[in-house]
């Protein structure tokens, strides 16, 4: 009874396709289309802008705390457009490009961030969950919805995102097991920006990698650049296209760095040095995205700052719009609070409800009253 | 004797444990170099290191999980989950094995460990970051449930729950933190988990409540005296689990008339049962029946709306003047 080593595959890749100058390796380049690469860029251009028009509203008090994506749309973007608009999207909360992607408006990120349960409304006739805040529960919702698609016979792929905080979660762990199972057609994005709040990659695990996790789960793993948008998109692809074969999961760790405080409430000097986001500036996804495509002859100044353009018309008129609506119901009443928890209201709480219409019936007329008293 | 808000008075408390007892370690998200996200063990990981001060990987069923560990193995935890809203990951190891453990075995593995976690809403934050689920711990037998109003009794019950021998949820109202100051005495001071305090006098009418609503019960006890001149009688639980029932009685049984003030959800909620230990010892006392200013039955609504889901003294007034009105 001898020792023997085991035989298990441990094959793991990291993928690379553009580097930081915009270089691409021609044998891993993807085929896309110019146009549909020049709309690529547009939408991670207009979740930049979102994302920083986000933060100058939140520091003017309009909206409040939420968590920047700036850095984030290589990895939002390059697996967003692997999936087709049946599949299904389970985000966590960086993906803003993906949302924007999937049809999400403007508006209804800002409801969202303006602390309205209407922005977690999904566009009508997605398959599309909204933001998951609670880390990693999300996971096992998408194995769940993947192990349905099984069952019904459905060739649809889940695409779901956590971070690498979240890979430490039990739920992670225990989706990744259920998906590889029941081979689930899920994707598993890991957004590893090696960052969870204050606490370095270093102290949430003792291994190299999140994706060498997959090999304990008898799935693919694969690390790339998740500031080459190209990377993602070619390893995103090849794990849709396995999911659609039936042949199961797979966990994609894009490589990047939280280049934003944690939220809008957090300060990074407090734990990092400031050279370390200056480091990895020059590693940032829209820069080398635009030189490749300038290579390319796809994109010129003059594209790029008419795309500006008519992204910041876009967002002028979504806060504007946002701002009307603020005013009107649904989105100024406070009694729709309880007009959604269940499919019929039970009868305590309509009278809960009906207690704070008196309430707030009661406060307007005394309001009116004093307003009264004050113009004699 | 030197004023401070709820979150220093907090943060005292642990530098005070952790100097004088060598088992008090501190564990959770970010509460090392970051100092915790409310800043709460703000100065602990400069003082007392790595070992004592452990940032933990993000997950809050392995920081409890583990926390039951090293109190069984003679240490003192102090386990933060950074909002209450996500502690439900670790409730599994809280009511299934800390709070049984002593049950279990006959009294010989015991588990004297605090969750501390910022609980409520009130402070416009994301969704899922404003629970108020006490409730929950409160209905766990074997758990002990703290939730303190102000600096002073904050310090001084959380001294309490490190040394209980048991394990004790200890809730911070997050939107008091900052709130306001209070003089805080130079020596170490506890107060006794399990009992409730009259914080205000009088003889008309009892208005309960615990936490982040001690602030706006105390401001309907003061419109009453100033607008209808009734004298409101003030009750502070501080403990939610084991309840302090003869406080409770001995004002009720005074005035005849009660309001009971939280923002947790209403049904099964703390004032229920505060109503039925009133029936079980006074009901025949009673002058009117005892009115609930609780939020409504929903999850807490993102906040655009949480100011009109919240109690308010506006909302307690109304409730006492009807009560008073029966």
């Amino acid at each position: 009874m001898p020792r023997k080593p085991l035989d298990i595959p441990l094959k793991l890749e990291t993928i690379s396709v553009l580097d930081e100058n915009g270089e691409v390796d021609k044998s891993l380049e993807p085929k896309i289309p110019n146009d549909e690469l020049k709309n690529w860029y547009r939408w991670m251009l207009m979740g930049r802008r979102v994302d920083e028009r986000l933060l100058k509203l939140q520091r003017q008090g309009r909206i409040g705390t939420f968590p920047q994506a700036s850095g984030h749309e290589a990895i939002a973007l390059g697996t967003i457009v692997a999936i087709e608009k049946p599949d299904w999207f389970v985000p966590a909360y960086r993906e803003t490009t993906g949302f924007l992607y999937r049809g999400w408006t403007i508006e209804t990120i800002l409801l969202y961030w303006s602390g309205l349960e209407e922005g977690a409304i999904p566009p009508e006739g997605m398959n599309d969950l909204p933001i998951a805040v609670p880390v990693a529960t999300q996971l096992v919702h998408a194995a769940g919805i993947g192990m349905a698609n099984n069952v019904k016979g459905e060739k649809k792929v889940v695409m779901t995102y956590f971070g690498d905080g979240a890979s430490s979660e039990g739920d992670t762990h225990e989706a990744l097991n259920f998906a590889s199972v029941f081979k689930a057609p899920v994707v598993f994005t890991c957004l590893n920006n090696q960052y969870a709040i204050s606490v370095p990659l270093h102290r949430q695990m003792n291994c190299q990698t999140v994706a060498q996790r997959a090999i304990s789960y008898g799935i693919p793993g694969v690390r790339v650049d998740g500031n080459d948008v190209l990377a993602v998109y070619v390893a995103a692809k090849e794990a849709v296209e396995r999911a659609r074969k039936g042949e199961g999961p797979t966990l994609i760790e894009g490589l990047t760095y939280r280049y934003t405080p944690h939220t809008t409430s957090d300060d990074p000097k407090r734990y990092r040095k400031e050279e370390e986001a200056q480091q990895w500036a020059a590693k940032e996804p829209l820069i080398r995205f635009r030189k490749y495509l300038e290579k390319k002859g796809i994109l010129n100044d003059k594209i790029v700052t008419q795309m500006e353009e008519e992204i910041e018309t876009r967002i002028q008129d979504a806060i504007k719009n946002v701002e009307r609506m603020l005013k009107e119901a649904p989105y100024s009443d406070p009694l729709v609070m309880f007009d959604y928890l269940y499919a019929d209201m039970p009868p305590h709480l309509q009278e809960q409800r009906d207690e704070l219409a008196h309430f707030l019936s009661r406060n307007k007329s005394d309001a009116e009253k004093k307003h009264e008293t004050a113009a004699h | 004797m030197p004023e401070m808000n709820m979150a220093k008075a907090i943060n005292l408390a642990l530098f005070e444990a952790m100097t004088r007892d060598d088992r008090v370690v501190v564990m959770g998200e970010d509460v090392g170099p970051d100092e915790g996200v409310f800043r709460i063990t703000e100065g602990l990981h400069a003082k007392f290191g790595d070992k004592r001060v452990i940032d933990t990987p993000l997950a809050e069923s392995g920081i409890i999980g583990t926390a039951i560990g090293m109190a069984i193995n003679g240490l003192r935890p102090v386990a933060e989950i950074q909002f209450s809203g996500f502690d439900y990951y670790a409730y599994h190891h809280l009511e299934m094995h800390a709070a049984r453990f002593r049950n279990r075995t006959r009294g010989r593995i015991t588990v004297p460990m605090v969750m501390r976690a910022p609980s409520g809403g009130g402070i416009r934050a994301i969704e899922h970051h404003s629970e108020s689920r006490e409730v929950i711990y409160a209905h766990a037998p074997g758990l002990k449930v703290v939730m303190p109003s102000g600096p002073r009794n904050a310090r001084a019950l959380l001294h309490a729950a490190i040394q209980d021998p048991d394990p004790v949820i200890y809730y911070e109202p997050k939107a008091c933190y900052r709130l306001f100051k209070e003089e805080v005495p130079d020596q170490i001071e506890t107060l006794p988990i399990g009992r409730a305090q009259v914080v205000r006098q009088g003889k008309d009418i009892t208005l309960i409540s615990y936490g982040a609503t001690m602030r706006c019960t105390l401001e309907a006890a003061e419109m009453l005296e100033e607008e209808d001149g009734v004298k409101a009688e003030v009750v502070d639980l501080l403990t939610i689990a084991p309840m302090d029932t003869q406080t409770i009685i001995e004002s009720v049984t005074k005035t005849g008339r009660v309001v009971i003030v939280h923002e947790a959800p209403r049904t099964c909620g703390i004032a229920a049962e505060v109503i039925a230990r009133i029936n079980e010892h006074a009901l025949l006392y009673l002058e009117a029946p005892v009115k609930r200013v609780t939020g409504y039955d929903l999850p807490i609504p993102y906040f655009a709306r949480e100011k009109a889901y919240l109690p308010d003294a506006d909302k307690v007034l109304l409730a006492a003047r009807e009560t008073l009105a029966f």
